[in-house]
């Protein structure tokens, strides 16, 4: 229960980038994660790169989740992942992938630095687990 | 990274430090304490504004609109924006980003989120710490945004120097529901969404009240620093005056604002300026101050030896087994508090005895 409940949670950013209008799956995720106790912060529709760097260093998420559906993601993420080094979050943030990411960019995006691609049918369990695993002791 | 190169770049103006350093007063975590003391010495510069009101009544949106005004005033904002966790599994969604998109891209608005998990009052310390933070770190202003739905909520707002209520038209029935909660707090009423129906009402039922209150002196009311001297001068002038305001009281503004258009913003910061103008002309800032660190203390202190008495009721057996035991009727709770309370009491008159030995 919340009364004896200590200090640290979960802190995610679930971010939309993009020219990209579905949020269904992004608003199914956050929804699971505040079941899972943690605490997450929804950036909206439409936002640019710059404005989720900004937003994962000043809330200092442990999970940034992006979503994207629109298969912009390998000029998107670089440019994320550019921003968060830019304030040296990029070395103690998990960053997930989500969305529609064909099989063949996948390795490309890791290479970048994202922890994990999420695909279409990926079970919202699985996802909190990996989240629980990974996120970064601080 | 330690707490030492966390505040130097805190103050040295590195954003991520600021963030991690809010991040550990949310957490509790080791050696935060130590940091947030080290703060209070570099603090003391931002003003520090209040928003609240009901759910959805626009306080992101004009925070938003607020910060941008500021901006271009060439001042730099920090906001805290308070969002309810669920009590089930501690779990939040903190929306109000979203709405505060006419700054991105402007690193010189700080805008943090943070949910109500504290425990004991402690989201209104752990706010308090986290203005102390953005203070330190140089911002200007400070806002602190959150639903005004209860005690909580109203002691966080209460870490601010300048409170506005943000009171949406058409909330008739809710003025009578809130009058004994966050109307009472209001240094300032903000009728927002005032293009809509029912604001010219709504605007009228407020200084209906705040009328009522100076006239009636009514304790903590929206007049509530009348004296009863003042109500007495009134008396003497054997009239109705309409004017309520007196040269050492503050009387409630009541601003009407369209936050979506930007409309009433200004107005809205000039009041804010007027009021804290008026904190401390009058001497009531350091009234305020003095009240807002003593209660400081004394939430610090709780929260300790609530930590402490943590310890020895689970020392006691823990306190479900405890629990259990009133249920067998064997005992009860009262007993097991003065059991549970005893060893520190005896501690704390060894310890009241040194002192005066060695003095």
């Amino acid at each position: 229960m919340s009364s004896e409940q200590e200090g640290e949670s979960i802190r995610c950013l679930v971010a939309k980038v993009g020219l990209d209008g579905h949020d269904r799956g992004a608003h199914v995720i956050a929804r699971a994660f505040r079941d899972a106790g943690f605490e997450v912060i929804y950036s909206g529709l439409h936002k640019a790169p710059e404005e989720i760097v900004q937003a994962a260093v000043q809330e200092d998420v442990d999970v940034l989740g992006i979503s994207i559906l629109s298969g912009a993601h390998d000029t998107l993420v670089p440019k994320i992942m550019d921003g968060l080094e830019e304030y040296d979050a990029k070395a103690d943030t998990l960053v997930l992938a989500g969305g529609v990411i064909p099989d063949e960019d996948r390795e490309q995006l890791k290479d970048e630095g994202v922890a994990a691609v999420f695909g279409p049918g990926t079970s919202i369990e699985e996802t909190i687990e990996f989240v629980r695993e990974n996120a970064p002791e601080r | 990274m330690s707490e030492e190169t966390l505040l130097e770049e805190l103050l040295a103006g590195k954003h991520r430090a600021l963030a991690r350093v809010i991040s550990k007063i949310e957490d509790r975590s080791p050696g935060y304490r130590e940091l947030v003391s080290e703060l209070y010495a570099h603090t003391g510069n931002a003003d520090v504004i209040g928003i609240t009101g009901s759910p959805g009544a626009g306080k992101s949106t004009l925070v938003d609109k607020l910060a941008e005004t500021y901006r271009e005033r060439g001042e730099t904002v920090g906001i805290i924006a308070i969002d309810p966790s669920s009590p089930f599994t501690g779990g939040a969604v903190l929306g109000d980003r979203i709405r505060m998109a006419s700054t991105v891209g402007d690193m010189d608005v700080f805008v943090r989120s943070m949910s109500a998990r504290g425990t004991l009052g402690g989201l209104s310390t752990a706010t308090a710490d986290a203005v102390k933070a953005m203070d330190a770190f140089g911002k200007d202003k400070v806002i602190i945004e959150t639903v005004g739905a209860g005690q909580n909520e109203i002691d966080i707002v209460r870490t601010a120097d300048t409170v506005a209520v943000l009171v949406p038209p058409g909330s008739g029935d809710d003025i009578q529901t809130l009058k004994a909660g966050i109307l009472e707090i209001a240094d300032i009423f903000v009728v927002n969404k005032a293009d809509r129906d029912g604001a010219d009402r709504t605007v009228q039922e407020l200084r209906d009240m705040i009328q009522l209150g100076n006239e009636g002196g009514m304790s903590g009311g929206a007049g509530g620093h009348h004296s009863q001297d003042v109500i007495d001068a009134h008396d003497d002038w054997n009239g109705e005056d309409d004017d309520t305001t007196d040269e050492t009281g503050w009387t409630t503004p009541i601003v009407e604002t369209v936050a979506t258009k930007g409309t009433g913003v200004d107005d809205l910061l000039n009041e804010f300026g007027a009021h804290r103008e008026y904190l401390l002309e009058s001497g009531e800032h350091a009234t305020q101050v003095r009240g807002r660190y003593a209660e400081e203390v004394r939430t610090l202190l709780r929260e300790d030896i609530h930590a402490m008495l943590e310890a020895e009721l689970e020392a006691a057996g823990g306190v479900d087994a405890l629990a259990e035991s009133v249920r067998q009727g064997e005992t009860d709770p009262y007993s097991i508090a003065d059991d549970v309370l005893a060893p520190l009491e005896d501690c704390l008159e060894e310890v009241d005895v040194e002192p005066s030995d060695a003095a």
